[in-house]
């Protein structure tokens, strides 16, 4: 038997109107003490103000080998990044 | 002194939360696992800045050259005012929690009340303390459930948690002379009502949590008195140690 409690990863939102970031991870026995782990770990210095964990198992991630046929076609299409735009000073988080 | 009541309830409530925050802090380092570690010591850092604000409040009282470091440390221990329940030893992670669940139950039931005193600085700290106090009764709440309904071992070892420490809990909800005091000026809630809903909550997160409600006549304690359990001894002896060896040292 598997004595390690699952692992779970942990997604703050520093503050309201930002997206939630991913933290890191920590190990909990289920979904409601992985959101008081990640409570007590990883925001007790005013760091969020909203949690979401997920058990790291269901998560779907790309294979590093991968690496070159996902990202890497994308390095020469300068055309696709919006810096060819005059952005207004007011806007912010882009 | 002419707010003696006053200044020992002050010492009444910071007590309770010093000797509880101590045997948390005692963990640090000893928690089963890095999360429940942090959460622990968490709770301990929460109750011992209630600490502070008790402490410096009757510091003020006090006078002369009385600070809150001389209260926490340099009294002899019949002068600890704090529930036996809360000196007890951390023995496994069941007595920890048992101990931190009854404790919270009656610790946010009092904090709700004392926003209302009519002591202004008390009813301040009170409200500042209940946020960090109802995330200390979810925290135990919930590890009530898990291992009273988790296996059969971690029901069992809850349950002798229960046994051990239940018959000393009604020391929390019943009234020594200080709170009779205290009460009369306002300052306080009344105890024998606010005994009612301690009782109540803590029989029916038992009952949820898969873990009887043990038969058990009540232990007597006087704590609240400076009457303490042989374990308050040593565990003084340890917290007061820096400052008797090195007296008036600083950090």
């Amino acid at each position: 038997m598997n004595k390690e409690w699952p692992l779970y990863e942990v997604f703050i939102r520093s503050k309201n109107g930002l997206e939630h970031r991913h933290v890191g991870s920590l190990h909990a026995a289920d979904d409601q003490m992985a959101l008081e782990n990640a409570r007590d770990v990883y925001t007790r210095r005013q760091e969020g103000v909203s949690i979401w964990v997920v058990e790291s198992s269901q998560i779907t991630a790309s294979n590093p080998e991968n690496q070159g046929e996902l990202f890497e076609p994308a390095a020469d299409k300068v055309y696709r990044h919006p810096t060819f735009y005059n952005l207004p000073d007011e806007v912010d988080h882009m | 002194m002419k707010h003696n009541h006053l200044h020992q309830y002050l010492l009444l409530l910071g007590d309770h939360s010093m000797i509880l925050g101590h045997r948390l802090s005692e963990l640090c380092g000893h928690g089963p696992s890095l999360e429940t570690d942090i959460a622990l010591t968490n709770i301990s850092l929460d109750l011992f800045g209630q600490v502070r604000s008790y402490f410096q409040y009757a510091a003020k009282i006090e006078g002369g050259d009385a600070t809150e470091d001389s209260i926490a440390y340099l009294r002899h221990e019949r002068k600890y005012l704090s529930s036996t329940i809360l000196e007890q030893e951390n023995t496994d992670f069941a007595h920890v929690i048992v101990r931190q669940f009854l404790f919270d139950v009656y610790h946010r039931l009092l904090l709700e009340e004392l926003q209302n005193s009519k002591d202004d600085q008390i009813a301040a700290i009170a409200t500042k303390s209940l946020k960090e106090v109802k995330y200390h009764l979810r925290f135990s709440t919930s590890w009530m459930n898990r291992l009273g309904a988790g296996t059969e071992e971690s029901n069992q070892r809850m349950q002798v948690a229960l046994d051990y420490l239940l018959p000393m809990a009604h020391e929390l909800v019943t009234a020594s002379e200080v709170e009779n005091a205290v009460k009369i000026e306002g300052i306080a809630p009344d105890l024998d009502v606010l005994s009612i809903e301690f009782w109540a909550q803590v029989k029916a997160v038992i009952q949820e949590s898969n873990l009887k409600y043990p038969e058990f006549k009540n232990r007597v304690v006087r704590g609240k008195q400076g009457i303490h359990s042989e374990h308050m001894g040593r565990l003084l002896s340890e917290f007061q140690y820096m400052q008797r060896a090195y007296p008036n040292m600083q950090w």
